[in-house]
């Protein structure tokens, strides 16, 4: 349960990507023969990718190697073609690192940067949002909705806000895209950025709208593909792929997400019912249809995680010992909780092959682990000492 | 594995000699280790630990090291001893083994301290 991290790639992908690998090798580029069917697979795809974000054309889709290019393509791409109309970029403090770091490389090349506080379920202050924005306020880049405690953003109140201030938006949508439709011309985005393995595509391509009239200076120069905005022959199997997913996404996105959203209410309802001292991260109905991400006090997420590792359980934690640093998650700081609250988090994020049985064991195994954890810790309160005594 | 699966001497001595707590929440590691001392040997040792799986793995580890040895023994064990006892950690989880053996350390001073106080009593 823990899809975030990793996605299948779906059956169909992979059956559609295989003629691309074994026969249709050439290049889209070469008028012969062999550069005919690369070449309409390539606008197949790209018309996929379109129509599941309901961009008013294909060729406002520009194909990346996934969504750290297309979001550092948006933020640089916009910030350096648009330095003559203002050099100030906003955001907000719970974007993913792709977001975070190129708008700080920016803040060393000139730039200045606005951090927008969220509230407790994570959504975007708005009339903070609104504060922030200067008339030097050229890009505002926020996420769609976010991967990690799952909060969708309000995307039209925003670009509302945005564009009463002639600024762009750009809306990260990597873990959006897929669970939720999109809408790029009712909501107004300027640029969104999509991943494909998020649907269930292969890793490692991704894309970037951008929509007509916005000016966005390339990172990559070369010869010139993808309208002279990222140059490099086109990775086509992966492409492919990525379309192929996009269209089927497009197709059973609604009911998928119907009964993901199914399953990860009784996830957290049975999580906050059977445990004490249990709480919900993130906002409890605006929320993405996969995401489950609940918070037990006194004990630490990788030790849960392990615990349920040995009981055959993935799932990820909201603590980040196993990263470089022993800094807990930034998203979960910004929704307000202390540290210690932060490192007892754990995030389960569900995908098509879960099943309502395997919800049911999480619920089963879960109060002990806890229980047993709480023992261990100092921290435990003496209410729950007396409960939690440890057993021979 | 083992140790954090069944750790060894978990829970707390509440007629504990000395008591030391190291490490902070907010870090994502708290551990205190309980001491019972006769004869100049840890008779008892049981600790607490809020933490990752190696956290409580090094907290067990450490108990099972020092238990029954001399405090002079005990404050020699090193933050090294515990992660080789347990077949070596990775270089981030490296502070936990020195959490482990620091919480040893500060509940032998503790020890100490405690009893000059009782000295300066007499």
């Amino acid at each position: 349960m823990d899809y975030t991290a990793g996605k299948p790639i779906d059956d169909r992908v992979i059956e559609a990507m295989l003629p691309y690998m074994r026969s249709f090798y050439g290049n889209p580029a070469s008028l012969h023969q062999f550069g005919q069917e690369p070449r309409k697979a390539l606008d197949e795809a790209r018309t996929k990718v379109a129509e599941l974000i309901n961009a008013e054309k294909k060729e406002s889709i520009i194909f990346t190697s996934g969504a750290t290019e297309s979001n550092n393509m948006a933020i640089k791409g916009v910030a350096f073609r648009n330095k003559d109309h203002g050099t100030h970029i906003t955001t907000s403090n719970i974007e993913h690192m792709s977001v975070i770091n190129p708008i700080k490389y920016l803040t060393t090349r000139g730039f200045e940067a606005t951090f927008v506080p969220v509230d407790r379920d994570g959504l975007l202050d708005l009339e903070n949002l609104k504060h922030a924005m200067t008339d030097k306020t050229v890009l505002v880049s926020i996420n769609y909705a976010n991967g990690e405690i799952g909060t969708i953003q309000p995307a039209q109140e925003i670009s509302q806000i945005v564009h009463g201030k002639k600024a762009y938006l750009h809306m990260d949508a990597t873990a959006a895209a897929g669970q939720v439709p999109i809408d790029v011309q009712k909501e107004e985005i300027d640029l969104l950025t999509v991943s494909s393995n998020d649907m269930y595509g292969p890793k490692g391509v991704g894309a970037l709208y951008i929509k007509e009239g916005v000016r966005v200076e390339p990172l990559l120069h070369g010869g010139g593909q993808e309208r002279g905005l990222r140059s490099g022959t086109e990775n086509l199997p992966s492409i492919v792929g990525f379309g192929k997913a996009a269209e089927i996404t497009k197709k059973e996105m609604q009911a998928e997400g119907e009964r993901l959203a199914g399953l990860r209410n009784r996830l957290i309802k049975g999580l906050l019912e059977g445990i004490p001292y249990a709480f919900l991260n993130g906002h409890p109905t605006r929320r993405l249809p996969n995401n489950a991400y609940v918070r037990f006090s006194f004990i630490e997420g990788e030790s849960m995680l392990l615990s349920l590792d040995m009981l055959g359980v993935a799932a990820s934690s909201g603590s980040a010992c196993t990263a470089k640093t022993l800094e807990p998650s930034h998203v979960l700081l910004a929704i307000g909780l202390k540290h210690e609250e932060a490192h007892g988090s754990l995030l389960f994020t569900l995908g098509k092959q879960n099943t309502q049985e395997e919800i049911d064991y999480v619920i089963s195994i879960m109060p002990s682990i806890v229980e047993r954890l709480r023992a261990i810790s100092p921290l435990t309160p003496e209410e729950l000492r007396e409960r939690c005594t440890p057993r021979k | 594995m083992e140790h954090f699966k069944n750790p060894r001497n978990m829970g707390e001595i509440s007629d504990a000699d000395g008591v030391g707590t190291v490490g902070n929440p907010v870090c994502g590691d708290l551990m205190t280790i309980y001491i019972k001392v006769k004869d100049n040997r840890l008779e008892d040792i049981k600790f607490k630990t809020f933490g990752c799986g190696a956290a409580i793995a090094t907290s067990s580890m450490v108990t099972e090291i020092a238990k029954g040895k001399t405090l002079e023994e005990a404050m020699k064990i090193t933050r090294a001893n515990v992660a080789d006892s347990l077949g070596g950690l990775p270089p981030v989880k490296m502070h936990c083994s020195n959490l482990a053996a620091d919480a040893l350390h500060a509940a032998i001073e503790d020890y100490y301290k405690k009893q000059k106080e009782k000295e300066v009593k007499k």
